[in-house]
């Protein structure tokens, strides 16, 4: 299935969901979704006769500036050899998304790296903590604003 | 090899300060304590397999502090790690020698600018005897860092206090 098609039959089945997308001269198409209806629109993905994604590839955070956050699904089917990558975006006041560890068991650590870094908060996530920085870290670092600790736990943090 | 086997040649009798004997003794077995953290750690299980046998110089590698001697550092040292190594350092028992080995470990390598993570010298939390520059460090200058600090033991006194 071409990523025209893929966004033709997102948009007639989830319609409002679909916010935006860019299917032509791109390496990667993608389709924008908004962070409610992620996990159904990837169950759909996951689970339909003429979709059958059964590989999340890569699941990434994103800082855009200006308080928007987001996070990019790169999505494949091993069984019809199609892709697709889905974006959402959240601001950092209420960073939710609905996650979609439920849908590919592969997004569960991938969906605690995006919260360690940017913050995004996964609804629905089994077990979401940090996963690369101590558990008592403040603040997420890959965060465009922020400010690297003068100290941590007693130690110098700055050169 | 050393001094004492030349004298050991046709009597029973060896003559030599306790200094002198207990130095020879601690500095022909320092075992070291796995501490690999990066890529440091490629090259010094290196050092330790049979190409570079880091067996003739008396030093194996155990997998507990309080059977070894000397820690050997090798590898970014992030800040998640570096309570543990303060922990694992406080369980060694003196007389006990640090070798920072790599970029990483003297002074936070690549990571010194930006690296949130990233403790920038592990001489921040625990004395460094030895620091072997190298990014990584081949095994020679592992091994070169090792015979310095053997070169430290040697003029040690267990009667005197150790200068700081």
């Amino acid at each position: 299935m071409t990523a025209q098609e893929i966004l033709e039959s997102l948009k007639a089945r989830f319609g409002d969901a679909v916010l935006d997308a860019k299917v032509d001269g791109l390496p990667d198409p993608w389709v924008k979704i908004a962070p409610a209806k992620l996990r159904e629109v990837c169950l759909y993905l996951r689970d339909d006769p003429g979709m059958l994604f059964d590989v999340l590839m890569c699941l990434s955070g994103m800082d855009y500036r200006g308080g928007k956050l987001g996070v990019v699904y790169h999505c494949d089917s091993t069984v019809k050899h199609h892709r697709i990558v889905l974006k959402t975006e959240v601001i950092d006041a209420d960073p939710h998304v609905s996650s979609v560890e439920s849908v590919w068991k592969t997004a569960n650590w991938h969906e605690r790296e995006a919260f360690d870094m940017y913050g995004v908060v996964f609804d629905g996530h089994p077990d979401l903590r940090r996963i690369l920085m101590p558990d008592d870290w403040q603040g997420f670092p890959l965060r465009k604003d922020y400010q690297v600790p003068e100290f941590y736990n007693g130690m110098k943090v700055p050169y | 090899m050393g001094l004492l086997d030349q004298k050991f040649e046709n009597s029973n009798i060896v003559i030599t300060s306790m200094d002198n004997l207990l130095n020879w003794a601690r500095l022909s077995s320092l075992w070291g304590m796995q501490f690999g953290l990066a890529c440091c750690a490629i090259e010094m299980m290196a050092t330790g397999a049979s190409h570079y046998d880091l067996d003739r110089f008396g030093t194996f590698f155990r997998g507990t502090p309080r059977q070894s001697d000397v820690m050997i550092v090798a590898g970014t040292v992030t800040l998640k790690m570096a309570s543990r190594i303060k922990v694992l350092y406080d369980q060694m028992s003196e007389p006990r020698y640090v070798i920072s080995m790599g970029s990483c470990s003297n002074c936070g390598g690549p990571y010194w600018e930006h690296g949130y993570h990233v403790l920038k010298g592990v001489d921040r939390i625990i004395p460094v005897d030895v620091y072997v520059p190298g990014c990584p460090p081949r095994p020679e200058a592992l091994m070169e860092g090792l015979l310095k600090l053997q070169e430290k033991i040697r003029t040690e006194s267990l009667a005197k206090k150790k200068s700081a």
